[in-house]
This record gives structure tokens, sequence and C-alpha cells, in this order.
């Protein structure tokens, strides 16, 4: 279960959010709305732990996620605005070291078939993809996550076409069904039944 | 945890290999201002002969620093930083890591080919390998010092320039230790105290460092 309280974010001196909370249980998924520098990137970098809140508290299981760190950070699956991929590296290559050091299990196979599944050629460098595929190349990742407890994407929807989305909404259903926790932000609505929503002005 | 470690440094390693002109450009710096001064000063045996060691240090110096903007500015870029902070590995196990390969590419090299620039300046064969010794053992610090500063100028705009001005004074103490490691051989006095003394500030650094480091990252990445 992850809980929020009394979240308040302060980015140059301006206020994004105050007194913002939330709880959400096994299988309910959480989208986080609003127009962009509305402070959707910082509530989700504050869920993960890499941004500190000026006020409040967000707690897993009870325990605050300060007192967790690595315990926590083992336990989700956070995607980021930038897509975390090293263009020096091939799309198999750098999913190979990120599932290395968020300590994933995987094999070879697994690789492969989850670069099959966003159809990003398991070979090329990075720096030869586009956009889009970069995006895929990211997402891949999700594929080999099902033992995660808790995905937090940051808008995972960007530069993906029709087909792209439609794969997301289907892993994110799928780890739902699971008892796994979704919180995703995006500031158009993908069409995907959220528990809850927070609307962020 | 050692998985992990051996992961990161792989990882900097065949992303050295796929921009080998960034190391190349840190190993070539090096040369050319160890050579600017034989060039510079004139065939004087004596007076080469003694600042080889001050010199030849000061450029391995400025060399490493050259590099330290890279380390963790590209993964800060790319956003692989943050999934590093949020990894399963303690976050100072990955700065060490990181540091260790840091100092493979553009430390390491600078030690190899130290003996080649000596060389130049005139020095005994008999001080190469006081020299190689005192770089392999400074060198280290030098990479742990200057992560230091990497991390906590990361995403600051001129931060290159801020680089230079942090770490440069606390490189002082090893560049006189080190320097004098190969002076003190020279005068035939041994140089087993200051080779001992950077063995020891070798050990501190890498019981402390990798946490400094860690906390550095943290600060700059909020």
């Amino acid at each position: 279960m992850l809980e929020a309280a009394g979240l308040e974010c302060v980015r140059q001196q301006r206020v994004l959010f105050a007194g913002l909370g939330f709880a959400l249980r096994n299988g309910e998924s959480l989208r986080v709305a609003g127009p962009n520098g509305s402070g959707k990137t910082s509530l989700l970098r504050i869920l993960c732990g890499l941004l500190l809140p000026s006020a409040g508290e967000v707690r897993w299981k009870g325990a605050p996620i300060r007192s967790l760190r690595e315990d926590y950070s083992r336990q989700i699956v956070y995607l980021g605005h930038a897509p975390a991929v090293k263009d020096e590296l091939t799309a198999g290559e750098n999913l190979e070291i990120a599932c290395r050091l968020a300590g994933l299990p995987f094999t070879g196979d697994s690789i492969a078939e989850a670069l099959a599944r966003f159809q990003v050629p398991q070979f090329s460098f990075i720096k030869k993809l586009s956009q889009g595929q970069r995006r895929r190349a990211a997402l891949a990742r999700l594929c080999l996550s099902e033992s995660a407890p808790l995905w937090l994407l940051d808008e995972p929807f960007t530069a993906l076409d029709a087909a792209g989305i439609e794969l997301l909404k289907g892993l994110i259903a799928g780890h739902l069904g699971r008892g796994a926790m979704v919180v995703y932000s995006t500031h158009q609505d993908p069409g995907l039944a959220a528990t809850q929503v927070l609307e962020l002005a | 945890m050692l998985e992990a470690a051996r992961c990161i440094v792989y990882r900097e390693l065949l992303l050295a290999l796929r921009r080998r002109s960034d190391v190349a450009t840190a190993l070539l710096f090096f040369v050319i201002v160890a050579s600017l001064f034989p060039l510079g000063i004139g065939a004087e045996p004596n007076l080469l002969r003694s600042i080889a060691p001050g010199v030849i240090w000061v450029a391995a110096l400025l060399s490493s620093m050259l590099s330290l903007g890279r380390l963790f500015a590209a993964d800060h870029a790319d956003g692989t930083l943050e999934q590093m902070l949020l990894g399963a590995t303690p976050l100072g196990v990955v700065a060490l890591a990181k540091t260790f390969a840091h100092w493979l590419v553009a430390g390491l090299p600078l030690v190899a080919i130290a003996p080649l620039i000596a060389l130049q300046y005139d020095l005994p064969a008999a001080l190469y390998g006081v020299l190689a010794l005192s770089l392999a053992l400074g060198t280290p610090v030098l990479s742990m010092i200057g992560a230091i500063g990497a991390a906590l100028t990361l995403g600051l705009r001129g931060g290159g320039v801020l680089l230079a001005l942090l770490v440069l004074p606390l490189y002082v103490p090893v560049l006189i230790v080190g320097a004098g490691a190969v002076e003190m051989a020279a005068a035939g006095l041994g140089a087993g105290a200051q080779l001992l003394l950077l063995g020891a500030a070798l050990v501190l650094a890498c019981a402390f460092a990798p946490w400094a480091i860690a906390a550095a990252l943290r600060i700059s990445m909020e």
C-alpha cells in the first residue's frame, strides 16, 4: 500500500501543490493529470524518493520511504521523463544493464522477447532509433518488471504511436490484474480506466 | 552488490570503448602539456631533470580533471543516473564503481605513459618505477576527489570552471606528496614515506569518498 499525506512541493519559490494526499491499495491505479508545469513530474519524483517534499511524507506499507531507501527502490520501477537509455549502447545492452542494476531477474530470451513485443531491434544502437523507438526501448523494461509491486510512469504515452499506446495500456492493465499498483502521469486522457484521478492545477 | 559493481564497471568500459575519442583526448592532452615544457624551456638537462616530477604530476592532474565533467553529466542528461539512484544497489557502491571505471579509463593510461614522458626530461631510468608507482597511487585519489566535485556541480551552468575551482585546491596535497616522492628518490633519500602517505590517502579516499559522492549526487538530483 502506497500512502501520501500532506505533500507539499515548492520549486523556485512557487508552491506547485500543498496538502496533497492519497492512498493506493493493491490492484489500484492512480492517474496524475494536469497542465504543463503543474507539478506532475515533481510528484512522481517525490513518490519514487528522488525528490524530498517540502512537507508531508510518502509511506510504503506504513513505513516512510526515506527510511526504507534501497528496500523501497527494489519494490518500484520508475520510468522518468528522459528515456534512460544510452545512445552508444544497443537496445539489448541497455535493457540488460538496466535489469542488472535494478536487480530484476532476466534471461537472454526474456530480453529478446520484451524488445520484440515493443518491436525494437535488439542489436541496433539507440542513437540510430527514432524518438518513439527510444521510448519503446525504455518501456520494454516493464515486460521484465512484473515482480515489482509498484510502477511509477512519468508521461509514458508521449511519442508513442497508436499501437504502442495499446500495448502499454495492455501492460498496465495486466499489471493491475496481478494485484500491483500503477501511478502514471499524463496531460491527456489515454482512455484507460484509473481507480483514482489526481488533478493538479 | 559485487555483481552490480561489476556491471557498472563493464558498462563504463563499454561506453568508453564506443567513445574512444574522449579517452584519446585526455591522454593526448597529458602528452602535449607535458611535452610543451621541454620545448619552451630549451635543452637544459639539469633544469629539466629537476622540474620533471612536478611538471609531469601537474599535467596528469589537469588531464584527469579534464575528463571529470563526463563522469556524471552524460548519465544525468539521458536519465540513466536517476535509474542508478533508484537501483537495488547502495549509491555509494555505484559511485565507487563509476569512479574506479573513470580511473581505469583516464588515470591508468597516464601511469603507463608517464615513463615515456619522463624520457623527454632526461629523468634517470631508475626513477621511472617510483614515478609510475606514485601516479598509480595518486591518480585514483584524484579521481575520487574529482568525482565529489563533479557530483556537486552536476547540472550547473558553467559547471566546468566551477569544478576546476572546487577541485584543484583539494588536489594540492596529493600533488605535493606525489611529486615529492619522485624528488626524494632522485635525491637518493628513498621515496618510502611519500608512497606510504599516498597509499594512506588512497585508503582514506576509498573509505569516505563514495559516501560523499553519493550524498552530493542526491543533492544535485533534487
